[in-house]
């Protein structure tokens, strides 16, 4: 006979158990957000206008450059390798800039996430805009959220196809213009939509209003929530950027639980009750379908709409607001010790309400000292070093630049006299929209004189060339130096271009070979 | 089939199918990617009757769009040709000093004699027309033959010491070794050397010099500067085509070496020609 009781047996379970096991696939729950009407509503209105209105009209905005370029304030050109932005024209090689500004973007983020949460979810995200403006459309057409619920859920009757019709005529529409204003950024504005109407525009042009108008419409109207929620990775990353100090939408359960829908008949029966009257108006506005109640969560895009619909019913009651209020995870953590007298009981409101129903003196609060902290301090230093130092790097830029490739094979020819030439691809950069007569002098070499190939110069040390607006010239510059006065098997000299109007000038220093033995 | 079965295990109706009790559960797949499935299917069938697509015994279907690879190499082609038509033409019509002298035109003729050059002429000159001992050096400025634009289409087209192409450019040294001394060999060189700086021995230049007057100036001049007439090239500068120093001039005198090139006229054409002209002339030794 075994003797079972020696076996200790383990405390311990599968994490896949069979009884536990879910599945991997959920399928959508539609969800039918009510319109929330407040300050944060108000907000989100006004950054919706700003937003939209700059990405809308931002392309027909005009600065003049001259005759020589282009007067759209802001454009990516493409076909010539440009971008402007009002008085700042970049050409590739100075594409550090953008990169300068992304890199700036991102520690932006980091600085008003760590601050503030995910505002740029909650208000300015393309994604947050788009979908809010659908959502306008998905109301105006077929009604708030019960009508939408109830239509939903009705038979296909000529009425419901007539709304989802025009609802997802208008979408597209919304889309399409999504899609047109983005290829205005591209090409000059004016000219382009004539094109486009007439149906000249280039095959580029239909097809990325096509893509855009796609991807409008199903990540906007179609699948909303789902793109925050499964497809960006930043809700992953946030948990990272936040801490104790950082603001967050948050349900203060120290004064809102217990929660009961019949508060009077709990107090008649003598057990405490809190502000929440679980009346469910913070879920029913929620754009993401959640229960900001069940706390912070991957979901929350931080919109703050439920603070809104909270704060309504708050009004009505005749209670204090901010039951839903944006705080900090220490203030909300000390007022939670406050409330169940460090953790020892459960939430009970008189812990932190004095006699006359005021809240008590020790219930801590939000001030805006709070978010200046060791952390945001490094973002921002890093943020203002990086923006000073491209701010700094593009008013000392140089306008006007050589760049010379030696001619490999052969390094150097030896002419009938004697002397050594060399021959070089010089490049004259002219940055600026505006014709310039730049001259090239070579420094050093002594006794040295070029000529250039295909240009009639007399051979000489200097040479003055004229060069198109905002284009590169290239030359064939060969440079020749009397066999006595050659040093060495490599001299360096310098290549100067000058502009005498401007006064602006570059050097390159080249290398002149020889033979080992020059005679 | 006697209704839905329900799996007891996991809740997951079945399909029905069993095989030893083992039954099978029915998840499908999403319907979105079902209905991509069939899509592409019909997409494929139509592929392959618009393109060419189903072997058959001795090739494979034409498709009815009549798409083929090669003509559509053939296509990009006769675009690329139609699109520099335009400077073939100018360069059929115009002479290659005229090319030369018009920006664009120079552009356009020196990037296609460039490229006929990598294919035609680096045998020889080398990849960078730098030549080599025998081999010419494209980038200077010595010219047996001439240095205009002309001369060098000239020299192109018909070739040098070419016996089939009766215009070629025809010159030929004797060998001294039978006509003079072994002696006058050496006083000759010494003397041709010293004309350009190179080091020799004095003693040797005064009887050189005469030397150089009874037997080399009918071809080389008084002065030594050469003849491009016959080829005959300039003894006072510092290129060598076999080499400097007096054991190299000495050799040359003795039983002279003789380059050949071909006439590339019937090779190339009278455009390509030009255009390989345009491109010797602008490496920097052009007159």
């Amino acid at each position: 006979m075994r003797d079972n009781t020696q076996i200790e047996r383990l405390e311990a379970e599968s994490v896949n158990s069979a009884e536990a096991r879910q599945p991997l696939y959920a399928s959508r729950r539609k969800i039918f957000p009510k319109r929330a009407s407040g300050s944060f509503r108000r907000f989100k209105w006004l950054v919706m206008a700003i937003t939209l209105g700059t990405y809308y009209l931002t392309p027909w905005l005009r600065w003049d450059r001259g005759p020589f370029a282009l007067d759209q304030a802001v454009l990516v050109d493409l076909a010539n390798r440009r971008v402007y932005f009002f008085f700042i024209e970049i050409w590739p090689q100075e594409f550090y800039y953008v990169a300068g500004l992304l890199v700036m973007a991102g520690i932006g983020l980091f600085l008003v996430t760590s601050t503030v949460g995910r505002a740029w979810c909650g208000y300015t995200c393309p994604q947050t805009v788009w979908v809010d403006l659908l959502l306008v459309v998905e109301r105006a057409i077929e009604g708030d959220r019960n009508a939408r619920m109830k239509l939903d859920s009705g038979p296909w009757t000529v009425r419901k196809l007539g709304l989802r019709v025009s609802k997802h005529a208008t979408w597209l529409v919304i889309a399409a213009a999504t899609g047109g204003a983005w290829i205005f950024y591209f090409a000059d504005a004016p000219t382009l939509v004539g094109e486009v109407f007439s149906g000249t525009a280039a095959p580029v042009a239909y097809i990325t209003i096509a893509v855009l108008t796609a991807t409008t419409y199903t990540f906007g109207g179609l699948m909303r929530e789902q793109v925050c929620t499964y497809m960006c990775p930043w809700p992953r990353i946030q948990a990272a950027m936040l801490d104790e100090t950082s603001l967050t939408v948050t349900y203060n359960d120290w004064r809102g639980e217990p929660r009961s829908r019949h508060a009077k008949k709990v107090l008649a029966a003598g057990q405490p009750v809190g502000d929440c009257v679980d009346c469910n108006a913070c879920v029913a506005v929620c754009p993401m379908g959640i229960d900001i109640r069940d706390g912070q969560q991957l979901e929350c895009i931080t919109c703050a709409l439920c603070i809104d619909a909270c704060d309504g019913v708050m009004d009505k009651l005749g209670r204090e607001r901010g039951l839903i209020s944006y705080a900090t995870l220490s203030d909300y953590n000390a007022n939670v010790m406050l409330a169940t007298a460090g953790g020892s009981c459960p939430v009970t409101p008189s812990l932190v309400r004095t006699v006359n129903g005021k809240f008590s003196d020790k219930v801590a609060h939000f001030h805006i000292g709070k978010i200046f902290r060791p952390r945001t301090y490094v973002y921002m230093a890093v943020w203002s070093l990086i923006g000073l130092g491209l701010l700094y790097s593009l008013l000392t830029r140089d306008r006007l630049e050589i760049n010379v490739l030696h001619d490999r094979n052969p390094q150097f020819v030896t002419l009938s006299e004697g002397s050594i030439r060399n021959g070089y691809t010089v490049k004259l950069l002219n940055m600026i929209p505006e014709p310039r007569t730049i001259i090239v002098t070579i420094q050093g070499l002594p006794g040295a004189q070029m000529s250039v190939a295909g240009v009639d110069l007399p051979a000489n040390r200097s040479f003055a060339i004229p060069v198109e607006p905002d284009r590169l010239k290239m030359l064939k510059v060969f440079v020749r130096q009397p066999a006595e006065q050659i040093k060495g098997q490599a001299q360096t000299f310098k290549f100067r271009v000058e502009d005498k109007a401007s006064f602006e000038s570059d050097e390159y220093t080249a290398t002149f070979n020889a033979p080992e033995i020059a005679r | 089939m006697s209704g839905e079965h329900i799996d007891e295990v996991s809740g997951i109706s079945t399909t029905g199918h069993e095989w030893d009790d083992i039954r099978e559960l029915n998840n499908p797949l999403p319907r979105w990617w079902v209905t991509t499935f069939y899509i592409t299917i019909v997409w494929a069938i139509g592929y392959t009757i618009a393109y060419p697509a189903w072997p058959m015994l001795s090739s494979a279907t034409k498709g009815v769009l009549g798409y083929s690879s090669r003509n559509h190499v053939k296509n990009e082609l006769v675009a690329a040709e139609a699109a520099k038509a335009k400077y073939v033409a100018a360069v059929e019509s115009k002479s290659v000093s005229e090319i030369a002298d018009d920006d664009a035109l120079r552009e356009f003729a020196v990037a296609a004699g460039g490229a006929a050059f990598r294919v035609n002429c680096v045998q020889c000159h080398g990849s960078g027309a730098q030549g080599s001992k025998g081999f010419p050096n494209l980038n200077d400025d010595d010219w047996l033959w001439g240095g205009s634009a002309e001369q060098i289409q000239q020299t192109i087209t018909h070739g040098i010491r070419f016996a089939s192409d009766p215009d070629t450019r025809l010159s030929e040294m004797p060998a001294f070794g039978d006509i003079i001394t072994a002696d006058q060999i050496k006083q000759v060189s010494a003397y041709v050397a010293s004309l350009s700086g190179l080091v020799q021995d004095a003693s040797l230049i005064e009887p050189g010099a005469k030397v150089f007057a009874e037997n080399c100036v009918a071809c080389h001049g008084d002065t030594a500067k050469g003849n491009r007439e016959l080829g005959a090239p300039d003894l006072t500068d510092a290129i060598w085509l076999y080499g400097p120093g007096e054991t190299a001039i000495a050799a040359q005198v003795r039983a002279p070496k003789h380059g050949v090139m071909p006439a590339w006229i019937g090779r190339l054409g009278e455009t390509k020609v030009k255009e390989l002209a345009v491109y010797v002339h602008s490496l920097g030794g052009g007159e």
